[in-house]
């Protein structure tokens, strides 16, 4: 009796067990399908930009050409300033950030640790401006840019976008869960706040920064109606105005334009793989991330 | 009352280089853009000041900003129920059993890094008719051919489709941090007493979970209010004026028209309804968005 029990139970078991695994394989299966799915559009993008230009809109149609076109990379890189623009979107980047970070942790850290007067209603100005649609600051900011001679220059496309109210509340918001035990420990050695800024709470913000960090190079590298509002010059253009002006003079040749953007794809790749933690991280965060 | 004195004067040496960018970037733009916006502002020659009656011309003469300005609720309403919809499923979908979770959830995100025109250029490819790939996939099981992007009728709902493929795994990722962050025993002791997985999702973990997606409606609604990129480049605003967005009829009225003064009223009339709605959600987070 109990024997034949034991035996049953065994056999249910195995069959849920069973039933779990195939549900866990189909499973598996499906989200494969649907990222496949999704990663079609970049894979056709790589297909098209490695076509000759005379066999890609041929029909019937055909996948893959007859030999990969190679010659297609050099054309798109040589026909317009690529290398140029390259150079721009990372110096702007690493420039942009840079500034970024230094302010919103100074201010972040007075928000976030020093009593002064004021300091709850200056700081609910500063979110209330998250707000505010960049293009209401746009029009107004192109005519001071003018005035001060700063239109046309690397200032414009640096300075500026340096200044979000998000750079400050992100880091606020990681200075307050720092312990005060860590401050008091060093005030009683004798630290000044410069010090205790500089020694203790940046290196302990270090996640944080990493994450304004990411947050504002990405910005900036996907920014194009600022650039294209505060500049004309081609060598100060940056990779999203080079693929624009790219289609400006491309504009049919699917081949060469599909080379371009995958030429303007790849470095954003190659910073999505070495950073991708901190990106996702940091929205789980804070919920949010650039503008 | 000295050391008041003398952290108030540390603090502003901490706050001096952010606030001077903040009041000359941020706060003094805000004013002189709304000061603008009373003006006949031409870029050159003679400034006019004319009162509310830009915002007068707006609503009473200018039929094409009524049209603009439903076109961007269209992409804003259709734009942030696909994106939450598909996130939230995903999200779902990723924080359950499988293997490599992290690869699928990279996948899903990766668009973010991109600049918004190279996928528009890819995506400007893939509509194509007759050469486009999704237009061969129609005519190889037998569909009709559409005209994505050259139709009035699909031109704004195909912008609305490519910016959803690009914009969906940021907010995938909120939701998986909403999703992991409530707790397995609520969910097993909902199990426990009888709900099936469906009932426990949406008994427990989805209102457990309702400030990340509270946030996650706020956030995408007040950036898809400021579509441009994708119009300006996929379509031009066309055709028919069918996807002239807010934001790209400001453009056009500061920088090819010259009608600065016009174009600053529009920005406002933008700002006021993004705040109205940002408001009333706020308020209406009461009826639904549970805090423990």
């Amino acid at each position: 009796m109990s024997k034949e029990k034991t035996i049953a139970k065994k056999s249910v078991k195995t069959k849920e067990e069973r039933k779990r695994r195939i549900n866990a394989a189909v499973n598996q299966v499906l989200i494969s399908l649907v990222v496949f799915l999704f990663v079609i559009p970049l894979l056709f993008m790589l297909v098209t930009a490695l076509k000759p230009a005379d066999q890609v809109m041929v029909k019937p149609f055909k996948l893959v050409a007859d030999h990969l076109a190679w010659e297609n990379i050099a054309r798109a890189w040589t026909s317009i300033n690529f290398p140029r623009f390259l150079l721009n979107s990372v110096l702007v980047g690493i420039c942009c950030t840079m500034l970024t970070i230094m302010t919103s942790t100074m201010s972040a850290y007075a928000f976030a640790r020093l009593k002064f007067k004021g300091r709850d209603i200056l700081f609910l100005a500063y979110l209330g401006t998250l707000m505010i649609p960049q293009q209401v600051l746009i029009l107004p900011l192109y005519l001071i840019l003018k005035q001060i001679g700063w239109y046309n220059s690397y200032l414009a496309l640096i300075v500026p976008p340096a200044f979000t109210a998000f750079g400050t509340f992100l880091m606020r918001q990681f200075f307050v869960t720092i312990p005060f035990e860590v401050e008091e420990a060093a005030k009683i050695d004798g630290c000044n706040p410069f010090r205790l800024y500089w020694n203790i709470m940046l290196p302990l913000a270090k996640p944080g920064i990493a994450s304004l960090a990411i947050f504002s190079f990405v910005d900036n590298w996907k920014s194009f109606l600022w650039p294209l509002i505060v500049t004309s010059k081609e060598n100060l253009k940056t990779i999203p105005l080079g693929l624009y002006m790219f289609k400006g003079q491309y504009g049919t040749d699917w081949s060469a334009l599909m080379c371009a953007t995958t030429i303007a794809i790849i470095p954003s790749f190659i910073i999505y793989l070495l950073f991708q933690n901190y990106l996702q991280e940091g929205i789980a965060m804070t919920g949010m991330g650039g503008k | 009352m000295k050391k008041k004195h003398r952290e108030g004067l540390t603090a502003l040496c901490f706050l001096a280089p952010n606030l001077i960018g903040f009041l000359i970037f941020t706060a003094i733009p805000v004013v002189m853009s709304f000061v603008m916006s009373l003006y006949d502002w031409p870029v050159v020659g003679e400034r006019r000041f004319v009162g509310f009656d830009n915002y007068k011309n707006l609503f009473t003469a200018d039929p094409l900003f009524g049209k603009v300005m439903g076109n961007t609720v269209f992409y804003v309403a259709a734009y942030a129920v696909l994106n939450i919809l598909i996130a939230m499923l995903l999200a779902v979908w990723l924080t359950s059993k499988i293997k490599n979770l992290k690869f699928y959830r990279a996948a899903f995100f990766m668009p973010q890094v991109i600049p918004v025109i190279a996928t528009t250029m890819l995506w400007k490819w893939l509509f194509l008719p007759e050469y486009g790939l999704i237009n061969i996939a129609l005519n190889t099981f037998g569909f009709k051919e559409i005209n994505f992007l050259g139709s009035t009728k699909t031109a704004m709902m195909s912008i609305v489709i490519m910016s959803v493929w690009q914009g969906f795994g940021y907010n995938m990722v909120i939701f998986i941090a909403g999703l992991l962050g409530v707790p397995q025993s609520l969910k097993e002791a909902a199990r426990i007493d009888g709900c099936g997985r469906i009932r426990t999702y949406f008994k427990v973990t989805l209102p457990l979970m309702s400030p990340s997606i509270f946030f996650a409606v706020i956030m995408t609604i007040i950036s898809s209010f400021q579509v441009f990129d994708q119009t300006f480049i996929g379509t031009n605003g066309g055709p028919a004026y069918s996807t002239t967005t807010a934001v790209m009829y400001i453009y056009q009225n500061g920088f090819n028209f010259m009608k600065m003064g016009y174009a600053s009223s529009i920005a406002w009339v933008l700002f006021a309804i993004i705040m109205i709605i940002t408001v009333f959600q706020w308020f209406a987070q009461k009826k639904w968005v549970v805090y423990d």
